[in-house]
């Protein structure tokens, strides 16, 4: 379904801010806010729920350290016990400092990889998917902050250019 | 302007007198004569933990016979030396430790100056009047050194010319481990510490009544060049200060190791000040975000000590060379509680407790873990001087909690009254409104 949203463009971030904050002062909903680069403090003035990418990382590390630990008892313990510089490994215990490296390894590997796979999963970002940016733009030196038009088009186009908005549009979106 | 409370001061005092009288009673009750040492140590195994005595027996007369050149007399004498060097031992590692928070502070803010940190310029008073301890705490720790070189304690085996007659390993190091020399590196280690604290004090407080950032660019440019002076001394004090109760033992990155310990000490001390003036009404400007910040150095410096630790244990316990692994052999045998307990309480606490973003901001939880904390870094300091100056013989008591009690009275004593002295808030530093609107 086709809505119409309006568009308001800022070339600096601290106007976007105040532009967010008497916005939702307000009481209009931001659909969305396309940036440059992350601007400190967004997420909190436009409302968005905190993010839960943390606790995802702390289940992730303990995966990794999980996954480490067993691999190693069986590649280096079980497996194929060896004789390393005087240390045959016949325990995992009696071996565990050479293997501490590996673990914090595996924990920091898996954190770290599968919460940027969470992360672009969540976000629907995708190798060769097309830019959701509605202006090339935003890739550059503008912020823009869209808003769905529910026949208040005038008074959002009041509001914003009060804003300090260098420039409003208004457009036909497909919504996802 | 901040007061300083009678109940606090009072509080101090207190801790100071009682300390005196465990350190005090600890001297007294150190035994005089061989017999004496003897019947002590049948004494406590007898009353305390009687089976357990024939195995630390067996183990004390192990490590003597590792030393190759000594039988069952010398062996005695080895423990009346040990149990004589427990007062002095507890003494030095709490006024070593005390001095170390002072210090480990000083690095932090010598740090935000020569970074022009936005954030911190609130906590500068915070940090300067923690600095102040650094006067007394530092010449007592020398006092404690000098004391040593004049043979009136054993904690630098090195000392002692008869010992390092015999002992051709020492004979090698005797250029460096030169009691003399040992004096006069010490002199300069602490008189350009305290050098600088003075100093960039006074430019602090000059800048509040100053119409130019002059003062300000000062500090920054010595703040920047004291740091090169600080990681060098401070590296080779904690050889000279520490690792050389060892003699034969070495460790190349010992210096970062015990770096990292006061440093997280130092940032925990600045974060549980901070609350405790906050608590009372003063420090208004500084919010949640700060503590938050603080916080997370501790969390982080706390994982990099353990990193320090871990890669200095690692390295030792894998190649398993004699002279360098007997350090871990000793501490894993006789110190078992206190070597691993450490850990646990300087790593996995803080890791759990901190990790989570908003139990940073909560200010009786960020105290909590600053008191595990501390107590850890004590123990760290107390596994690292006490197996080669008391060996088997080992115990938290009276004179080691007397000795903990008496510089933590004097530590809160100079801290706060340094802290009444100037207005906790600085007026004129540059950054001032930065760090006043300091959010996360």
């Amino acid at each position: 379904m086709a809505s119409k949203v309006i568009h308001a463009f800022y070339d600096d971030d601290d106007v976007l801010m105040l532009a967010v904050k008497k916005v939702k002062a307000a009481k209009h909903h931001i659909g969305e806010v396309y940036c440059p680069f992350p601007v400190h403090g967004l997420d909190k003035a436009m409302g968005l729920a905190p993010t839960r990418i943390a606790i995802t990382s702390f289940m992730y590390g303990c995966v990794g350290l999980i996954v480490s630990i067993v691999m190693m008892n069986y590649m280096m313990i079980e497996d194929w016990p060896q004789d390393i510089g005087g240390k045959p490994s016949f325990s995992y215990l009696e071996n565990c400092p050479a293997f501490v490296p590996i673990m914090f390894e595996l924990t920091v590997f898996f954190a770290a990889h599968l919460m940027v796979m969470t992360f672009y999963m969540r976000s629907r970002l995708w190798p060769f998917k097309n830019a959701e940016n509605p202006d090339a733009r935003t890739t550059d030196d503008h912020f823009l902050m869209e808003i769905e038009i529910h026949n208040n088009e005038q008074e959002l186009k009041d509001l914003l250019m009060g804003t300090g908005a260098v420039e409003i549009n208004i457009s036909e979106k497909n919504s996802h | 302007m901040y007061t300083f409370s009678n109940r606090l001061k009072i509080g101090s005092i207190i801790l100071m007198v009682v300390g005196v009288l465990g350190i005090g009673w600890g001297f007294l009750a150190a035994p005089g004569t061989v017999e004496e040492a003897k019947a002590m140590v049948a004494a406590s195994h007898d009353d305390a933990h009687g089976e357990e005595a024939a195995h630390m027996d067996d183990q004390g007369h192990g490590a003597v016979a590792e030393l190759g050149e000594e039988h069952g007399t010398s062996h005695d004498e080895h423990l009346l030396h040990q149990l004589q060097n427990k007062p002095w031992a507890a003494l030095y590692v709490a006024a070593f430790f005390f001095m170390m928070i002072a210090l480990g502070v000083l690095a932090f803010y010598a740090v935000q100056r020569a970074a022009q940190a936005g954030w911190s310029p609130l906590l500068f008073r915070v940090m300067e009047g923690i600095t102040a301890y650094l006067v007394p705490g530092g010449i007592i720790v020398f006092v404690i050194l000098v004391l040593s070189v004049l043979h009136m304690n054993h904690l630098f085996v090195w000392m002692d010319p008869e010992v390092v007659a015999h002992d051709e390993l020492l004979i090698g190091k005797s250029g460096y481990l030169d009691p003399i020399f040992f004096l006069i590196r010490a002199v300069i280690f602490l008189g350009g510490w305290i050098a600088y604290r003075e100093y960039s004090r006074k430019l602090s407080l000059e800048q509040d009544e100053s119409d130019d950032n002059s003062k300000f660019k000062l500090n920054f440019r010595i703040s920047a060049a004291f740091l090169v002076f600080y990681l060098i001394s401070e590296s080779i004090m904690s050889w000279d200060w520490i690792m050389s109760v060892d003699p034969h033992w070495f460790s190349t990155l010992f210096g970062w190791y015990i770096f990292a310990s006061m440093f997280v000490s130092g940032i925990t001390v600045i974060a549980m000040v901070t609350i405790y003036l906050k608590s009372k009404g003063y420090l208004p400007d500084v919010n949640d975000s700060h503590i938050h910040d603080l916080a997370k150095f501790m969390f982080g410096i706390s994982i990099f000590w353990t990193y320090l630790w871990f890669s200095q244990f690692m390295l030792i316990w894998y190649s398993n060379i004699p002279e360098e692994v007997t350090y871990y052999v000793t501490r894993i045998q006789d110190y078992k509680l206190p070597f691993f307990g450490m850990v646990a309480m300087n790593f996995l606490f803080p890791v759990l407790l901190l990790m989570n973003s908003d139990y940073k901001r909560v200010n009786w939880f960020v105290v909590m873990s600053g008191i595990v904390i501390l107590a850890g870094h004590y123990m760290d300091i107390f596994n690292a001087i006490m197996p080669a100056t008391v060996g088997d013989q080992w115990y938290i008591g009276i004179p080691e909690i007397g000795a903990i009690m008496f510089f933590a009275g004097l530590f809160i004593f100079w801290v706060f009254r340094a802290l009444t002295t100037v207005p906790l808030q600085p007026k004129r530093n540059p950054f001032i409104e930065e760090s006043r609107h300091f959010h996360y």
